[in-house]
Parts: structure tokens; sequence; C-alpha cells
């Protein structure tokens, strides 16, 4: 109680059931608090739900039961349009496979993020290149993602995720499709942007990247276990 | 509930999406596979290229229907004696004698006369008086009697000699003009010789010979005698009644038509009926109708096609585009947003479909009518219309692949 502001995220009894003749337990109730400007790393192997507690706290899926606060806000109830636009404001996604248009270039893919927040053209381009600026991409600003390599295929990714200014981004697996090397800038980047204090969860299931958060949560079994804090 | 309220302080804004920049997306997503949106545009195209082909060329056709019509039917005014022909009773002429005069008065009559079929049956025609038989290879030759006012009015070239005129009428001579037809049937191509056609033996001097005529044509392959010498030598028409001839000033068909039954015989009109020239627009109208009927049905079915295509590809580029659909939709798209997209995208299909079909249509109409030698004539209802028709086509086309777009979860992005 001694948190001085409101968490990023806080779940309480937070759970996922898909119904069917045997009902699936993906997410069994989680209680989790996550700080602004915080690098959590949620670890398990495959099934174990962490894809599942991905979707809801992109609210990209709806939980069985449970509050979830984003910034404050109870998100869990909210319509369907309200959560469209907590999605394109609040929420920042990177993905596995980057998830780029290819028949864009990396500044439009970036500027992509910003259409549907109404922003004026000249701004959402000023946006884009200073979000490009801030991954070290300004000198691929008009490269189509065809032509490009993986890291920076994600460095266009995160910089999309970045240029709304999110409370949160959330990862899925972001170095899942790129060599050690490459993996190893790419999380450079996370830390650069958690020091800035970007608050960041990422999933994965490779404990090298866990090591580099700050906090790192271990799913089994569609539950939430040990919570360690590495130093950092 | 105050917290409800509160809730509603800390929330974003609902996502929009500005007209310019959904359009910008709509186009940018034709732009990006060329090929397979000219393929798709191809069905409206030729749909509504078809539509302007169609009611571009039967208006152009009708409109070289309307001249040649204008011209000359419109000009003929045709009176018919409807006094029964009826072979046991004896046949009377309801024409009085001065009819030609009596017609020529009315005001807007170029010139009018009666003519009508000798009334013989297999009369022999030839250059020597001979018995019958000799004159089988005249037997195509057909007999009139026409007064000098209806040979005026069949509008005659001469190529020689001279037209019979009121002296031979007033006289009932026995003289003839032959048409250009008859007089090659016959043998005589010129009249400085004095060349005499025998009807049934009885002589009648050759004064002219007539190579062409614009009203009557049938007078091309006939012997015509003064209206006044036949109706001496054979009587009153039996078999076809008479009729009368007139040609008109432009516009004056109508009334003429209505006066000169009156004119002729003040006493009994109703023996006689004008048959004025068809209405012209009723005729365009025939035309419009039954040429362009089934060829807008075709075009019509060339839309459906057009529609179905866009729909087709349309629906595939949404379940291709699953994943860029989830991934719009994780960065603030609202379904409605998803579908606009969609459904500008067909909708500018179908609308650059509709321009490039207008444009091949008005192409097709102008070679032909280069071709035909026409005037090209377009309605320029049809030339905006025609790409409205487009743009509905691709609107209505879009709308189940819209539906379907805007299903797709954003949870999509994360599977592909």
């Amino acid at each position: 109680m001694s948190a001085p502001e409101a968490p990023v995220i806080r779940l309480r009894g937070l759970s996922r059931t898909f119904p069917g003749t045997v009902e699936v337990h993906a997410l069994r109730p989680v209680e989790l608090d996550v700080r602004e400007g915080e690098f959590l790393a949620v670890v398990g192997p495959s099934g174990s739900g962490k894809s599942t507690l991905l979707n809801l706290l992109g609210l990209l899926d709806r939980p069985t039961a449970g509050t979830y606060e984003l910034g404050g806000i109870d998100v869990a109830g909210l319509g369907e349009r309200r959560r469209t636009a907590v999605r394109g404001h609040l929420i920042g996604f990177v993905f596995q496979s980057f998830q780029l248009l290819p028949y864009r270039t990396a500044t439009e893919n970036v500027e992509l993020a910003q259409l549907y927040v109404a922003r004026d053209a000249r701004s959402r381009r000023l946006r884009a290149v200073e979000a490009l600026r801030r991954v070290g991409l300004e000198h691929r600003l008009d490269a189509l993602p065809p032509t490009m390599s993986g890291g920076e295929r994600q460095r266009v990714a995160i910089a999309r995720a970045l240029v709304n200014r999110p409370r949160l981004l959330l990862c899925d697996e972001p170095t899942g499709n790129l060599d050690s090397r490459t993996s190893e800038i790419i999380m450079e980047l996370f830390e650069e942007l958690h020091r800035s204090g970007q608050t960041i969860v990422i999933i994965t299931h490779d404990p090298a990247v866990a090591a580099r958060a700050g906090r790192t949560l271990v799913m089994r079994d569609g539950e939430l276990g040990s919570t360690a804090e590495t130093p950092a | 509930m105050t917290r409800t309220k509160d809730e509603d302080r800390g929330l974003p804004p609902f996502s929009r999406l500005r007209l310019r920049d959904g359009l910008g997306e709509a186009i940018a997503g034709l732009v990006q596979r060329p090929g397979r949106s000219v393929l798709t545009m191809l069905g409206t195209v030729l749909g509504v290229g078809a539509f302007v082909a169609v009611l571009g060329l039967t208006s152009s056709a009708t409109q070289q229907i309307g001249n040649a019509f204008t011209a000359l039917t419109a000009t003929t005014v045709t009176v018919q004696d409807r006094t029964p022909t009826d072979p046991s009773t004896t046949p009377v002429l309801s024409f009085p004698p001065d009819a030609d005069e009596r017609v020529q008065r009315l005001n807007g009559v170029a010139a009018a006369g009666v003519w009508w079929q000798l009334p013989l049956r297999s009369p022999s025609v030839g250059t020597r008086p001979a018995p019958p038989g000799e004159s089988a290879r005249a037997r195509s030759v057909r007999l009139f009697a026409a007064s000098p006012g209806a040979l005026q009015a069949a509008r005659p070239v001469v190529a020689a000699g001279t037209l019979y005129n009121q002296f031979h009428r007033g006289r009932a001579e026995q003289v003839c003009v032959l048409g250009a037809g008859a007089a090659r049937l016959l043998g005589i191509s010129r009249v400085d010789n004095q060349p005499v056609v025998f009807i049934n033996s009885t002589p009648y001097s050759v004064v002219g010979i007539v190579s062409d005529v614009e009203r009557l044509p049938d007078l091309l392959l006939g012997v015509m005698i003064p209206e006044s010498t036949a109706l001496r030598a054979y009587g009153p028409p039996r078999d076809s009644p008479a009729r009368m001839l007139i040609g008109t000033d432009v516009g004056a068909a109508r009334l003429i038509a209505h006066q000169a039954p009156l004119a002729l015989r003040p006493d009994r009109p109703e023996l006689l009926t004008a048959v004025p020239p068809p209405d012209p627009h009723g005729l365009r109208d025939e035309i419009d109708t039954s040429l362009s009927g089934l060829f807008l049905v075709l075009a019509g079915i060339c839309l459906v096609i057009g529609a179905v295509g866009i729909a087709n590809t349309t629906l595939v580029a949404v379940l291709e585009r699953r994943g860029e659909i989830g991934l719009r939709r994780a960065l603030g798209a609202g379904p409605r947003h998803i579908a606009a997209q969609f459904l500008t995208e067909s909708t500018v299909l179908g609308t650059l479909g509709g321009l490039a079909g207008t444009a091949i249509g008005i192409g097709v109409v102008a070679v032909v009518a280069l071709a035909q030698e026409w005037t090209a004539v377009i309605n320029p209802y049809t030339v905006v219309v025609a790409p409205a028709v487009g743009s509905l086509t691709g609107l209505l086309a879009g709308l189940y692949p819209a539906l379907r777009a805007a299903r797709v979860e954003p949870l999509e992005a994360l599977r592909t």
C-alpha cells in the first residue's frame, strides 16, 4: 500500500476459461501489479497460458472473471469501442512475426499506428521519423520490409509500437524469429526503453531474454508461479 | 454513477479515421496489387462499357433513321379512297375531278395529285400492237393512272423528254410517261424518236422517261397515263383504291392530313382517309425499345458478372489479409473502420471500372459512328450515370466482404 502511484497494470482474480465438453482453464485467477516503468518478463513452456495472459493484457480477448485495471481504468468490462480505443492509445504491440505491411515503407508502417487516432499527415510523419530514429533506423526510413533484415524489421515494429507513446509496451516473443546476435541488439533496445521509463511486458519462452528483465514471472498450467526480482 | 464518469474521464477518445486517410488506405490497398485490381475491374468495365455503347449506338442509329425520316416521310401525306371496292358494285371515284387543284390551294402543299392502278387484268403492254402472248416480256410493267400533280408530288428525275401536264390532262390525251424500269423492259431509252407504247392495242405516245422518284418508287416500274385519259378509257379504279399523294412543306404534313379530306369532299369527308406521316417521336421510341432492350439486358448481365467478380476478389482479399486486418484492429481500428476500408476499396474499384467502361463505351460509339458515317449521339446523362452505376456495383459488391472483414478479431494478428 506504500506505492506512491497506481500501478500501470493491476489484475485481481483475472481468469480465462474456454468452454467446451471439457472446460480448459487457460488462466487460473491471477493477482498481479505492474508498476510504472517496470520491465516484466513472463516465461513458461508452450501451453502454459502465457499467450492467454498476453491476449487479456492486450485487450485482444475478454476474461471469464476478475478485474483488469490499465492505467487506473477498469478495462475488463469495457465495450468493444472503448477497448479498441484503449488498444490504440495505451498499448503498443510487438509481435514475433513483426506484422509489417510489405508494400509500405518503414515510415509508412510506423504511421499506420497513428491512423486511427486521427492525427494529421504531417505530424504522423514527424512522429514516425522520430520513433524510427529512436530505434536507430533513421537511415532506413524509406526501406520496404522485404529489403530489411529481421532485426531491422523488428525495430520498425518497436518504433510502430512506441509512436503513440503507450502506457504499456506488450511484446510477444519479440526475439523468436531472430538470431542470437540480433536478439541481443533488440534486447539492448528494450533495456534502453526501460531506462527511459517505458513500462514493458515481454512474453517469452527464452530464459536468456527473461534474464534481461527487471522481474520474471513463471507460468505453468495456467498459473502464475514464482515472481523473482532480477537484479538490474 | 460517478465511477463511470471518472472512468470516462481517464479513458482515451474513441478511435477515429479521417475520411482522407480512409480513402488513402483504400487506394493504397488497390495500388499495391495493380494487376489484380485491373482484373477485378474488368467485369465492371465490360458491363458499363456495354451499357454506354448500347445506349450510344441506339441513340446514334435512331438519329440517322430520324434524319431520313425528316427528309422525306415527314412531308408525305397519303389520302385514300375509302369507297368499298366490291367487284359486284359499280366502282366510283370519291375524288372530285378537280382534286389536284383543291388540295394544291391549301397552304403548305408543295404538290398533290391522284393516282391509281389501271383496272386491267393481264393487260398486254408492248411497243407494237400485238396479240396476247407476245407481251410476256413486259408482264412486270405496271400501269398507273396519275394526274400531273401526282407525278410532281413523286418528285421525279426526268431522264428524257418531259412530264405530261394540265394540257394533256384537260384533253385526256393518249400520252404516257415511263418509269426507268418499265422503259428498260420495253426497250425504250429516248423520246426524240417519238416511241409509242400499246396498252391492249391502244397507242400512247411516250412523252418522257423518269429515271428516279423520291416518293412512290412503284412508279419506276410503271407506265403512267393522265387520270382523265384513264377514266375515259378504263373507268374508275376497281381492285385497289385511288389515292392522292401530297408532298407538303416541312412541318405542314399533319395539318394537311387534317384538312385534305374536307377540302376534297366538303360534302362527305368521311369517304376519304388521310394518312399522315408517323409521329417522329413515337417512331424513335419504338426503335429505341426494340433495339436496345436486348442489349441492355446483356449489359446488365455483364454488370452482375462484374459485381460478382469484385465481390469474389474482395472476399479473397479479406481472407488473405486477415493478418493485416488483425494488425489494424490491434493498432486501434474499430470494426467499422475495417468495413469502411474494404467498402471504399471495392467502391473505388467499381468507380474506376465505371470510368474506364464509360470511356471505352464512348470510344466504341465514336468508332462505329465513324465507320457508318453517322453522327455519334450520346446522351450526356448517360456519361454521368454510367460511372455512378460502376460505383454502385462496387459498393454493393463490397458489402458482404466488408462485413466479413469487420468480424475479423484482432487475435488474428498474433496467429499469423
